[in-house]
């Protein structure tokens, strides 16, 4: 979103909606929603021009949260949504939200292609390694150890990486947040929504109902010892190598975003119409 | 003038009743988060704790306003109330809450809440060079070592839960 002017006044209660959030008590989607409503103050966007658009899962409850236009999509197709809206709407700020088993398994192949078109918008995954909202079953990022009634002994399958596969599917900005640091989490938003291209920043949140032990998560983050690459080779190393809780912005590329010119392909439509004559 | 690594820059008692309202709002929007969040839960008796606590820190907000006189505080605050922590020094751990805790969980939030910010009012004392600024941080200590008594006090109406209080047979599922 290259073409945000920063000079208006709003305050994150002014991204705000009226709906109370039903989320477990605990759970790390309340700070995200205060990081979302803080990065959108610090922009400087109006709500009007912001759309948040969503699948389905705890964390795709948000954009009710917020006071920008909304769209609650079908289970793993918030990307193909954004993608359609923001080439037809590109003065609009997108921002896609997910968890890790609507954007991983569901929509596991809208986001390899929506990394490899790289439309301007951003994506923002919820990861707390478990479907939360119905109660527990493993997602994609799930440890393969983790051991459940509805997984005895584990899936003993190996997790999901998704900063590497949006490295490699080719997202042009990378980040890895916590979300018990919202003001750390929405300045890395604010550099995201800025940043030309597909934006890819998950979010470390925890699911205190179905993973209690993700509470431990805040002791095991970290800023990242050093600052963001521009070349992807150095990126994919630091990623591939990391220990999954390296915070901050891993990777800022430079390739041009894909945006057909809305209205200008040349075609004649009852020209086209033709074709179909029966 | 007083400054913690990355916490507010103290250099006048103006920018003090300023830091100190903002802590107190801070902290009333954050337990009627809380307090909002039992209420979606059905857990009206935790809310109403959850209000009062908000409540009672609304009240001291408002007595820091009348501290500062016509100087407008909340203006003053949005300028330059931005602390290391991420979030303001009293506001509860929102990602401590849970569906099954008690009244005792909800008044360990405000007791960790109200030390941080006694410790975050004694270093002010401990560093600031106007006597104004270091005389109004001591009255803030003073304040909120009283907070921390009267949260204490409070906890014993509530007994501690047993250890196995956030066990559950069948957790809650969220609806669309």
């Amino acid at each position: 979103m290259s073409t945000v002017e920063t000079h208006l006044a709003c305050k994150p209660a002014d991204y705000k909606s009226d709906v109370v959030p039903i989320w477990c008590p605990g759970c790390g989607d309340y700070h995200v929603l205060l990081s979302f409503t803080r990065a959108f103050a610090q922009l400087g966007v109006p709500p009007e021009q912001i759309v948040v658009v969503s699948g389905i899962g705890c964390s795709s409850r948000i954009p009710a949260y917020t006071n920008c236009y909304g769209f609650h999509g079908v289970h793993g197709r918030s990307l193909a949504l954004a993608a359609g809206l923001k080439v037809t709407r590109p003065e609009l700020t997108v921002v896609v939200a997910s968890g890790d088993g609507d954007g991983y398994s569901i929509g596991g192949n809208h986001f390899l292609h929506a990394c490899r078109r790289n439309i301007d918008m951003t994506y923002v995954v919820m990861d707390n390694h478990i479907y939360g909202m119905t109660k527990g079953q493993p997602s994609p990022t799930t440890e393969p150890e983790f051991d459940t009634a509805l997984s005895p002994g584990g899936t003993r399958v190996r997790p999901f990486h998704p900063l590497v596969v949006a490295l490699a599917s080719g997202a042009n900005f990378i980040a890895r947040c916590f979300s018990g640091q919202p003001n750390e989490t929405a300045a890395v938003l604010v550099e995201a929504i800025k940043h030309p291209g597909f934006s890819f920043v998950e979010i470390l949140s925890p699911c205190v109902t179905f993973r209690p032990d993700e509470k431990g998560w805040k002791d095991l983050v970290h800023p990242a010892p050093v600052a963001a690459t521009t070349d992807p080779g150095k990126a994919a190393r630091r990623i591939i190598t990391d220990d999954g809780f390296n915070l901050g912005i891993l990777y800022r590329g430079s390739r041009e975003p894909f945006q057909p010119a809305v209205g200008a392909t040349g075609v004649d439509l009852s020209e086209l119409e033709k074709d179909f004559e029966l | 003038m007083s400054k913690e690594a990355g916490n507010p820059n103290i250099a006048s008692l103006n920018d003090l009743l300023a830091v100190a309202y903002q802590i107190e709002i801070d902290a009333v929007e954050r337990y009627n988060l809380l307090a909002d969040q039992m209420e979606a839960h059905n857990d009206p008796e935790l809310a109403k704790v959850f209000r009062d606590l908000a409540r009672a820190e609304g009240i001291h907000g408002a007595e820091i306003r009348r501290l500062a006189g016509d100087f407008d505080v909340a203006a003053h605050a949005q300028r330059i109330a931005k602390f290391e922590r991420s979030e303001s020094p009293e506001e509860a751990d929102i990602g401590a809450a849970h569906y099954l805790m008690t009244p005792w969980h909800a008044l360990q939030l405000s007791l960790a809440g109200e030390k941080r910010a006694l410790s975050y009012f004694t270093s002010i004392v401990e560093t600031a060079k106007d006597p104004k600024v270091k005389a109004m941080a001591a009255e803030l200590v003073e304040e909120e070592a009283e907070h921390v008594n009267l949260v204490h006090r409070l906890l014993r109406r509530y007994p501690e839960p047993s250890e196995s209080w956030a066990e559950d047979m069948d957790p809650p599922n969220p609806q669309e």
